[in-house]
């Protein structure tokens, strides 16, 4: 094989991302056209009506874009205490001992499993829990979702914050300890402001991660077409919504889904590339 | 704290394991998908549900190896090509949507699968569950080829180029044999990633309860009929032994994966 065809090969192959991706943005947009021009573009995602009695359809995207910010974020928020330890433990305190490495086969294993166990453990075990500490009366919800969510992207956060902790340059820290600092003092005054930016990032990536989860969020948020008033009630969010009721949709209800879909996407590739930007910067440092 | 993330592991596999090991005979793995009529009857006689998971695992195996058998060729191309033009613009641009179409959440490819294969074949049919599995698959070998065929030492490259070897035969010869570990260990993880997928298989393949090898017709797969179960009160009890078996066949893949890395890394 000659160089010039190597070289046309690799190319068609690598043409195939930038297709699928377009293809991916196209296909949503011309099958959602219908709903945006029925309800119109701006009014589509601020309305929050979403019913489809015949004749009278009314399809609004915002009490799912609310419920998906809303478990995204909370996870978020319940994850922070949990993967910060974990990314510590793992890129400063016991970097390179035995137990480091059980612990970071604990969270890759964590991140294998398929969200559907994730929703099923959430369900039967996670969700009597909340019901008898009267933490949420219904058991199912924006907490009980989020709560799931937060376990869920535990492992990305902690495996990508432990990288940029390891990354800290070891002068710097040495000369922190000459310096009589103890270790507490380098991980606040040296670890956090040299890795801050990088440890941020996986934060943002988690919550793409955690905005598009589906099987898990459709299991436990409840599924009501509304607008979530506190933690506790329930709630769809975009995902959601989608695995629900797209099966059973037609016509206009399935070009909004497909627009709901569409959203999702843009959001979604917003928070990835944004992170990977973010990255890329806290990379250079 | 750090040491509190194990609990929901240890959780989780607990329940599963407690609840589904009873259900695991050589029956669950042969035979379909009691119907639900059959299920309740056999939970009034108080005996327990017929029949298994036959007709998923069979489904999950034909769409997994219709999609490795696509997507693997096609993300190491790929992958070679980010490694071989990693300054060039355009590669750069393929890699940034690599990320983008890796963090595409699952739901939407299935969509998009429902849009390009569904739709269009009328129908829905394990091909449209493999392209949906395919398109999760190839960004994540795509990523896995690209960074080990990065760090492999440049002398190997360049050795082989001297010896007069065109970039196509070192590439074929050289540098995938000596990055065959890491790319190995990539698609392994990729096929756990997608073995557990249920939301992009719910609009394309649909599920089945028969036990199927044609591939333009509906046919089931292991998280499917999990989500089935999880719907269907007379099914409910098969759910455990259905996720069992999803959990271990995923963590025994990663911990492989996992495994082989280490090994190759040596």
């Amino acid at each position: 094989m000659n160089d010039k065809l190597y070289r046309i090969i690799l190319f068609v192959a690598a043409l195939i991302v930038p297709i699928v991706c377009g293809g991916v943005v196209y296909a949503l947009a011309t099958d959602a056209y219908d709903a945006f021009e029925h309800f119109g573009f701006l009014n589509f995602l601020t309305s929050s009506q979403w019913s489809y009695t015949a004749g009278n359809e009314q399809y609004g995207a915002l009490p799912f874009i609310t419920g998906t910010l809303m478990t995204a974020l909370l996870a978020l928020v319940f994850c922070i205490p949990f993967s910060l330890p974990v990314a510590l433990f793992v890129g400063e305190y016991f970097r390179g001992t035995k137990v480091a490495s059980v612990l970071s086969t604990v969270t890759d294993l964590l991140a294998g499993i398929p969200s559907i166990i994730y929703g099923l453990w959430g369900f039967f075990t996670l969700r009597p829990i909340l019901m008898t500490l009267d933490i949420s009366p219904q058991g199912s919800g924006v907490l009980t979702a989020s709560l799931v969510l937060a376990i869920m992207i535990i492992p990305y956060v902690a495996s990508l914050s432990a990288e940029f902790i390891k990354m800290v340059p070891n002068d710097l820290k040495e000369g922190a300890y000459s310096l009589g600092a103890t270790r507490a003092e380098v991980i606040r005054k040296i670890i956090f402001p040299v890795a801050g930016s990088g440890m941020f990032s996986s934060y943002v990536l988690a919550i793409g991660r955690a905005l598009g989860e589906t099987m898990t969020v459709t299991m436990l948020i409840g599924n009501t077409n509304n607008i979530p008033d506190s933690i506790q009630s329930t709630g769809n969010s975009m995902a959601s919504i989608i695995a629900n009721q797209f099966g059973e949709a037609d016509d206009l209800r399935l070009s909004s889904l497909i627009a709901i879909g569409l959203v999702l996407f843009l959001i979604t590739a917003l928070i990835n590339i944004i992170g990977k930007i973010m990255i890329k910067r806290a990379r250079i440092v | 704290m750090a040491a509190l993330t194990a609990v929901p592991l240890l959780a989780i596999l607990g329940e599963v394991l407690l609840r589904g090991y009873h259900q695991l005979s050589w029956a669950f793995f042969t035979e379909p998908t009691p119907t639900a009529y059959k299920a309740m009857k056999a939970i009034e006689a108080g005996e327990p549900i017929p029949g298994g998971i036959a007709n998923g695992i069979v489904g999950t195996m034909i769409m997994l190896g219709m999609a490795v058998i696509v997507a693997v060729p096609l993300g190491i191309l790929c992958g070679a090509f980010l490694a071989e033009n990693s300054k060039n613009r355009f590669a750069q641009f393929v890699s940034y949507l690599t990320d983008l179409l890796q963090g595409t959440p699952s739901v939407i490819i299935g969509i998009i699968t429902y849009i390009w294969v569904v739709v269009p074949m009328k129908g829905y049919s394990a091909i449209a569950g493999s392209v949906a599995l395919c398109i999760m698959m190839v960004p994540l070998i795509v990523r896995s080829t690209e960074e080990t065929l990065k760090i492999l030492p440049a002398s190997l490259k360049e050795a082989g180029l001297a010896l007069g070897g065109n970039k196509a035969r070192v590439m074929m010869r050289v540098q995938l044999p000596a990055a065959f570990g890491g790319i190995f260990t990539g698609i392994l993880l990729a096929v756990s990633r997608v073995i557990g997928e249920t939301a992009p298989l719910m609009f394309t393949a649909l599920g089945c309860s028969l036990i199927r090898f044609s591939v333009d017709k509906p046919i089931s797969a292991v998280p499917l009929l999990i989500w089935e179960f999880f719907n269907d009160p007379n099914l409910q009890e098969l759910i455990w032994g259905a996720s069992l078996f999803l959990l271990l066949f995923v963590l025994a893949l990663n911990l492989t994966a996992k495994y082989l890395a280490k090994k190759w890394n040596q």
